[in-house]
């Protein structure tokens, strides 16, 4: 909705008639040339066989964020979490000293699945001292070291120090808890994340700790949903009668436009512009919008922050324009960050070549009254009336790939986050194959 | 007589409170897509217009010592946030093109 959209872009080029400044190539994507401009092909999102390979070439090479710090306050708090795609579940635990580690949820004896509750595909947590298996009482110390043997004595040269949990390799950045499936991890975390997302680094995560968790089964390929929430393109469209009376007509005649893009290694970002209060009339609002002030965008007054860090906007767009980031971090997570003082995460975690689970979180200072609790619940709300219209495109888009009636789709500029993921994954399946190849 | 569910200010609201006052998201959301847009409207009309003194009422705790009768009609306003959607904007109870798609909140702040 802004009349101009300001600051740096990189060599400054053509503005469109919005008020919208591309780069001096003339446009996002082609200030990226190794993405071409030419329709792609979805063949990578409707094939078992490309899936098998991701598996091994992405989810087993690539640092994936499993959650958050604060899901482990004290020492002794665990969770756990069902990688499908890895074929895995694993624990992760804050040991006695405070450390957060993680393991393969196997117990060594006989291979049962050593934390979970009544059924053995759900999540759990919980705080303990030690991990003991219910099938024959093996346990084990939250360093993963194996404590105790049930009737020690019948086994045959069993040195329990041969038995401990089978490690994960795991770290933490900005209070996100990252682990890795591979046997030696060829990048370091931070190495890994690059300078585009650390520069995120001071943004204060860790005061948000009021937590609104979404989840969803989804029928489609994982990358068609990061595809929906990476463009948005389709939502003057898509979401054109959200808005009250004359307004989605509007949006819809001016479409959309971002502030910025940018892309860093496997990583890339997306700045759009925001609804400031005030800067709407009252009759673009919904009645209940102005009671409650929240919406979208997120409750109308903002926590005190302190300085935030450079990493936010990152295309140096005015002040007055910036609206938000959606840091999009290889594979399947993303970092969504709200000017008025919250942020979202995502998380897509594939089942099979046409299916994955969506996991949501929205993160907001805690509440002090019920006038800012009620605000947080409008915005969660309304991020779930936007996030049904989403969901219900992917299984359709899902459906009709599968006709492999169309196998040339062309993608616009807006698009342009979409074309860097569909390559990514393209390349790092292909540099699988090439090792693998010898 | 039964026990009232609402602050005695809010007495006028207590017709809808045994429907409504409901602590979870998913059973707003439930309730909601159960509910006719006669219901939600009826519902609506009432609240609505209580919505600003409600506000001013509960803020006069902090969030977490809300005594029983607040908490009702704090899961009251959160029935209200929900049922806001169909009857400003959609005029039916689910949303528009959102056919099988679901989102569960599987956790959710408290109160």
């Amino acid at each position: 909705m802004s009349e101009r959209a300001g600051g740096a872009v990189p060599g400054a080029g053509r503005t469109s008639a919005n008020g919208y400044t591309k780069p001096a190539e003339g446009s996002w994507t082609e200030h990226y040339p190794e993405l071409g401009t030419a329709p792609i092909s979805y063949e990578d999102s409707i094939s078992p066989e490309f899936y098998e390979l991701e598996r091994e070439a992405i989810f087993k090479r690539a640092w994936l964020n499993v959650g958050r710090v604060e899901q482990l306050p004290r020492n002794g708090s665990y969770f756990t979490k069902e990688l499908a795609v890895a074929k895995t579940s694993i624990v992760v635990v804050r040991g006695l000293d405070g450390e957060v580690r993680a393991f393969h949820n196997i117990c060594r004896h006989r291979g049962n699945k050593l934390v979970w509750q009544d059924f053995p595909r759900d999540e759990t947590s919980g705080s303990c001292r030690q991990f003991v298996c219910k099938y024959h009482g093996w346990q084990y110390d939250l360093d993963g070291a194996c404590t105790f043997v049930q009737q020690e004595g019948e086994f045959f040269d069993l040195d329990k120090a041969d038995y401990g949990l089978v490690p994960v390799h795991c770290d933490v950045w900005a209070g996100f808890i990252f682990v890795h499936l591979g046997r030696e991890p060829s990048q370091t975390l931070r190495d890994f994340l690059g300078p585009m997302v650390t520069a995120l680094d001071g943004y204060p995560f860790e005061q948000m700790t009021e937590r609104f968790h979404y989840r969803a089964d989804v029928g489609s390929n994982w990358k068609l949903y990061i595809d929906a929430f990476q463009e948005f393109y389709h939502a003057p469209v898509l979401h054109a009668r959200q808005r009250p009376g004359p307004i989605g007509a509007i949006a819809q005649e001016m479409g959309f436009e971002a502030l910025h893009y940018a892309l860093d290694g496997p990583h890339r970002v997306v700045t759009t512009t925001g609804q400031r209060p005030g800067s709407v009339p009252d009759e673009a609002l919904k009645p209940s919008e102005i009671v409650f002030r929240s919406g979208l965008f997120g409750p109308w007054d903002e926590p005190e922050l302190g300085e935030l860090p450079g990493g936010l906007n990152p295309g140096g767009a005015d002040a007055d324009q910036w609206g938000l980031d959606s840091f999009q971090i290889w594979p399947n997570f993303v970092i969504l960050i709200w000017q008025p003082g919250w942020y979202l995460t995502y998380h897509y975690w594939p089942t099979s070549y046409n299916t994955h689970v969506f996991d949501g979180n929205l993160y907001f200072v805690p509440s002090t009254t019920p006038r800012e609790r009620l605000a947080r619940e409008y915005a969660a709300v309304t991020f779930k009336e936007y996030g049904l219209q989403d969901g219900n495109t992917l299984e359709a888009t899902q459906m009709m790939l599968e006709s492999r009636v169309v196998d040339r789709f062309p993608l616009n500029d807006q698009e342009i986050l979409c074309r860097h993921l569909h390559q990514v994954a393209a390349e790092w399946v292909e540099a699988y194959q090439k090792e693998r190849a010898g | 007589m039964t026990t009232s569910l609402l602050p005695a200010e809010f007495a006028d609201l207590e017709p809808f409170a045994a429907k409504w006052c409901l602590p979870s998201e998913h059973e707003r959301y439930e309730v909601r897509l159960a509910s006719s847009m006669d219901e939600m409207h009826a519902f609506y009309d009432a609240a609505f217009p209580r919505l600003a003194d409600a506000l001013v009422y509960l803020d006069a705790f902090p969030i977490d010592e809300l005594p029983d009768d607040a908490t009702n009609l704090l899961h009251l306003l959160y029935s209200l946030v929900n049922v806001s959607f169909p009857v400003e904007t959609w005029h039916q109870p689910n949303v528009p093109d959102s056919g099988a798609a679901y989102l569960d909140l599987v956790a959710e702040p408290r109160p």
